[in-house]
């Protein structure tokens, strides 16, 4: 079987030979660089399984941070995230929505939609600190809302605007000409064809879109840290202007410290964080197979 | 009053539908108004981020001259007698980026070639939501990995690494910036039509030589756009190289000691007591300003790549 015929009708040279093996080494040296990721990612969790799980209990998640290890917990933390998620979707969603509507559906192509466009691409590219310092100077500074949760939600709806209005721009151009031309045809307006049919038809992939974004946001710790989330809170936040922490400060905050036995928490604080982060995915992913089956 | 009157005059029977259709237009139009406003309020995104970024920074130009900021060798802002020489800390983002870079631009590009080439379907359906997982850790994960995890390991291997040092950032970043790389790459090595591999087949080529000479010269322009794109995520980066890299600007390009880069700088600047108003307050604005341009200018010029360098099939 080694000796095929080549194309010229002679045997292989010892020349194909080596190209042969040569193609073998490439493909295995393709897929180890596969793995060498999902290897990162296994080793990752496993560093984090043994290092957290321990810590991890149900009076873990009930109790405030403390300067004793052994009583110290996520409470605060987790209720900070989930507030600051909320937030910050009910600030981030509809914005991002409506532009995404406009520049999809009632925007003319002019210079001013394509700065418009070109401007949200290079929002996307623009390190999450650098919104840090933007909420700093004008949500904590200038409209003087303090180190507070609505400083926090606003510096990451900022954030990830651009994000949710380029998933959302994609479902909607996902949605057929036909459906909206039969609406036109039927004299609906222009509002009437993006709410009734448009919209509908978009908003698995929309949703999804946002659940990533948020998923994004959730885990998001440098900007703020700018706008000033501290790391020691005992309490969680009862109105927009109170101080808070979230999950992936109160991580920092432990891992900054030298002792090792904080060092156990903050692996079971990412631990917390991942489940987390991993639900969201989880909902994503159903939302957006179900989507699929539709088309 | 003059188109009421001819108005009412042209649809006498139907007053009703008039004022029904004019109702609808003014609904419409504001509408309308209301979407473009919060299309036009991503503009205004960028606009703050220039505004406030300027403006603190031409404060702190005029304490300190922008030719011993870019061209200083020390970066001692806090101290009796404070230096204010950018140059360590963009050392320190050079060494994380270009180190990140080692890592995740092989591994980034191969593994596109294996998604896009090699792997059946059923693989790539398994594979690629974990690279995507991957891609969607917090970066203060990996700077815990970093610390507790690589920086031992470092340390076994090579006994001169310090604790906080930048090589185990860049090993992590560079992990981080793997699924952009790969993601990126195997988008622009799919696009590339079937029928110029199954031309090189025809002539005999290998898989790797397909691949090789072939597929990844016809997408050059998406893979360098995304090795761009990588490096300049590697640039911002900021959490992971904040825990794992230390908070010691050090203008040398030894990876195995402690350095400060940008992001960690402006981290620990705003989690000390920087009075509003002082000159420390403003070094997070000029340093972030010198960020914000090298990434913008990174991600302008892996887009530019994209759009004059594509190659137009069909």
């Amino acid at each position: 079987m080694s000796d095929h015929l080549s194309p010229l009708g002679g045997t292989h040279s010892a020349r194909d030979r080596r190209r042969r093996t040569l193609g073998a080494v490439f493909a295995l040296l393709c897929g180890a660089a596969t793995l060498v990721g999902v290897a990162a990612l296994a080793v990752l969790l496993w560093d984090l399984a043994a290092d957290g799980l321990p810590s991890l209990d149900g009076r873990f998640l009930t109790s405030f941070a403390s300067r004793v290890p052994e009583r110290a917990g996520v409470k605060a933390a987790l209720v900070g995230s989930v507030w600051l998620l909320g937030l910050t979707a009910l600030i981030a969603f509809p914005v991002s929505v409506a532009a995404a509507i406009y520049l999809e559906e009632y925007a003319r192509r002019s210079w001013a939609t394509r700065l418009i466009q070109l401007n949200i691409a290079n929002l996307a590219g623009v390190p999450s600190i650098v919104y840090g310092i933007l909420g700093l100077a004008v949500f904590v500074r200038t409209f003087g809302l303090g180190r507070s949760v609505i400083s926090g939600a606003l510096t990451l709806a900022l954030l990830i605007l651009p994000v949710i209005i380029m998933a959302s721009q994609e479902a909607i151009r996902a949605v057929p000409p036909s459906i909206r031309e039969a609406a036109y045809g039927l004299g609906a307006t222009r509002w009437q064809v993006v709410s009734m049919q448009v919209l509908p038809m978009a908003m698995p992939g929309i949703l999804t879109g946002t659940i990533l974004a948020l998923s994004r946001a959730i885990g998001e710790t440098a900007p703020l840290i700018m706008v000033g989330a501290v790391g020691f809170i005992a309490f969680t936040p009862k109105g927009l202007g109170d101080p808070f922490t979230v999950l992936p400060l109160q991580i920092y905050n432990w891992i900054s410290r030298p002792q090792t036995e904080f060092h156990a928490l903050a692996a079971a604080g990412i631990l917390v964080l991942l489940v987390l982060l991993l639900t969201m995915n989880a909902a994503a992913i159903i939302l957006r197979n179900r989507y699929q089956s539709y088309r | 009053m003059s188109d009421v009157t001819r108005a009412a005059g042209a649809v006498e029977a139907e007053p009703a539908a008039l004022s029904f259709r004019r109702s609808r237009n003014l609904k419409e139009r504001a509408i309308g108004l209301i979407l473009f406003a919060s299309a036009a309020a991503s503009t205004l995104i960028t606009l703050g981020i220039v505004v406030v970024l300027l403006g603190e920074t031409l404060t702190f130009f005029s304490h300190v001259s922008p030719v011993k900021f870019l061209f200083g060798t020390q970066w001692t802002p806090l101290f009796q007698n404070p230096r204010f020489g950018v140059l360590p800390l963009m050392a320190g983002s050079f060494v994380v980026a270009a180190g990140a870079a080692v890592i995740a631009v092989p591994v980034g590009l191969l593994s596109a070639i294996f998604l896009s080439e090699y792997a059946g379907p059923r693989l790539r359906g398994v594979l690629k939501p974990m690279l995507e997982i991957l891609a969607g850790i917090p970066t203060v994960v990996y700077g815990y990995f970093a610390l507790t995890f690589i920086t031992p390991l470092l340390r076994t291997v090579h006994p001169a690494t310090e604790i906080f040092n930048a090589a185990s950032a860049a090993i992590v970043v560079g992990i981080m910036i793997i699924p952009t790389v790969s993601s990126l790459s195997e988008d622009a090595l799919r696009a590339v039509p079937t029928a110029l591999r199954e031309g090189a087949y025809g002539l005999g080529a290998t898989k790797m030589e397909v691949s090789l000479r072939v597929v990844v010269p016809s997408a050059l322009s998406g893979i360098i756009a995304s090795f761009i794109l990588g490096l300049s995520r590697a640039v911002g980066e900021t959490m992971a190289v904040a825990i794992a890299a230390g908070n010691m600007p050090n203008l040398t390009l030894n990876a195995f000691e402690s350095m400060q880069t940008m992001t960690a700088y402006i981290v620990q600047a705003s989690l000390g007591d920087t009075p509003h108003g002082s000159i420390g307050y403003q070094t997070i604005f000029a340093v972030g300003m010198t960020l914000f341009l090298i990434t913008l200018a990174m991600n302008v010029i892996s887009q530019w790549i994209l759009s004059r360098f594509r190659e137009e099939y069909e």
